[in-house]
């Protein structure tokens, strides 16, 4: 196997990686805002049911959580396509959001703690409602006040897709694992190759969030 | 100048503990359409206090208050119906810190009275001319003064077009020199007839644009009298006291 095979390996191994990092980038900012709401919303049940879900999920090893995706859903005969692969794939997203959601709704309420109490009470006098008051007034600034900690979130989740390997998903660590079986006497520069893809998506991820954070900063 | 009909907002054997703390203590009080109130006292006689109940952003503990006969609703969407009614300004102005001037005014008027953003944008442009901060419209609240900021937050309250304006110490965080751009819109709104409730240590305004002044101490009203009598014949001790000390400054 040459080079050029080895790049191509290594390129669909990071297409893959960036194909899980972004539906579950997706994905975890929306559950995760859904359970930040949940967690400072007047109503108990909503309280307690999202804070239960993060104690529980966040204490849990993501391998953990990814087991009980991959082995759990199928056994329920929860399935999302036709070919395996796919499956996979759906498996580990749900598990990757289902995990990083809980950090991100930890990140966000710490946020939502900072917002100074007069935005929301005046939101409230203008009339809107509860609901109208998170979406426009207290979760944008909830945001934008926690960019450099919901970054460093993002990219602890990037690192944690290598996690998918194990369970039957083509990305960066199993391009890396099918390379050395093939070429062994390379195994020290193919190691340093994928440490070196990792850390160019997470170099540019971590741009990202300065370019957001110069961006949306709120004078105050 | 009172009103024989039904008053606008009526508060009725209010009653109002913030743990030990007895905030508000058997609080009567009846505002007519187009009447200009001011509550003054001492700091932590529970004007502050009184003033946020109108609207429900405090609760309390046992009476009744009405707003144009309508009980108070618990929360929930008749309650934020109502504050849509109930304009509010407050000390430390809470403008939008994410949102421009402009968007500051429209944000209720589109998601709460549903105008379409040409119309809103249109009426809130008419409102910031008139407070005197439209070349300020599509700046940021942190890059105004204090005064253009409670001025906007006036006029993020009218564009609601509320039955009633609530105004919480609206100058007491501003510098000596904003006062009275502030006052004067007040002012102007007074005179057009609209329903205020004014917490403030202004006394100069009190004289000029309320109808009656309500004195508090310890969580009672003490004293109501017009500003003339209030000011020349205060009739209770507290009062007196109360006027001694911030008339001789």
């Amino acid at each position: 196997m040459d080079f050029l095979e080895l790049l191509q390996m290594f390129l669909s191994g990071t297409w893959g990686t960036i194909k899980l990092f972004t539906v579950a980038l997706v994905g975890s900012l929306v559950l995760g805002t859904v359970l930040a709401a949940m967690r400072v919303s007047p109503t108990p049940v909503l309280r307690i049911a999202a804070s239960t879900y993060i104690n529980v999920v966040r204490n849990t090893p993501l391998t953990l959580v990814m087991f009980f995706c991959a082995f759990g859903l199928p056994f329920l005969d929860i399935r999302f396509g036709s070919t395996s692969s796919f499956n996979s794939f759906v498996y580990a997203t749900i598990a990757l959001i289902a995990y990083t959601a809980c950090f991100v709704a930890e990140t966000l309420k710490s946020g939502i703690a900072t917002i100074p109490v007069g935005q929301a009470e005046a939101a409230r006098a203008v009339g809107l409602s509860f609901g109208q008051t998170l979406n426009e007034v207290v979760l944008p600034q909830a945001f934008r006040t926690v960019i450099p900690p919901l970054g460093s979130v993002i990219i602890a989740m990037l690192k944690n897709t290598s996690i998918a390997s194990a369970f039957n998903n083509r990305e960066l660590i199993s391009a890396m694992r099918n390379a050395i079986e093939v070429r062994g006497d390379l195994v020290i520069p193919l190691l340093f190759g994928t440490a070196v893809a990792y850390l160019i998506l997470a170099l540019l991820l971590g741009r990202v969030f300065d370019y957001l954070e110069r961006k949306l900063v709120i004078l105050r | 100048m009172r009103v024989e009909s039904q008053p606008l907002v009526s508060m009725t054997n209010v009653e109002k503990h913030y743990g030990d703390f007895h905030a508000l203590k058997n609080v009567n009080l009846d505002i007519a359409e187009r009447e200009v109130v001011v509550v003054i006292g001492p700091s932590g006689s529970g004007k502050s206090t009184l003033c946020r109940t109108i609207n429900r952003l405090e609760t309390i503990t046992s009476g009744s208050i009405t707003i144009d006969g309508k009980e108070l609703p618990a929360e929930g969407a008749a309650l934020a119906e109502l504050r849509s009614d109930v304009g509010m300004v407050f000390q430390s102005f809470n403008l939008f810190a994410h949102k421009t001037i402009l968007e500051n005014v429209t944000l209720g008027p589109i998601k709460v009275r549903k105008l379409s953003k040409s119309e809103a944008d249109k009426q809130a442009m008419a409102l910031l001319e008139r407070v005197g901060v439209a070349h300020q419209a599509d700046k940021y609240p942190a890059q105004l003064s204090g005064g253009q900021q409670q001025r906007v937050a006036i006029a993020r309250s009218l564009a609601m077009k509320p039955k009633v304006m609530l105004f919480d110490e609206p100058t007491s965080a501003l510098d000596p020199e904003m006062i009275n751009e502030v006052l004067d819109v007040m002012e102007g709104l007074a005179k057009e007839g609209m329903t205020m409730v004014v917490v403030t240590h202004e006394m100069g305004f009190a004289r000029k644009a309320a109808h009656r002044v309500v004195f508090m101490a310890e969580g009672e009203i003490v004293e109501v009298a017009e500003p003339e009598e209030f000011f020349t014949h205060p009739q209770s001790s507290r009062a007196k006291d109360f006027l001694s000390k911030i008339l001789t400054n």
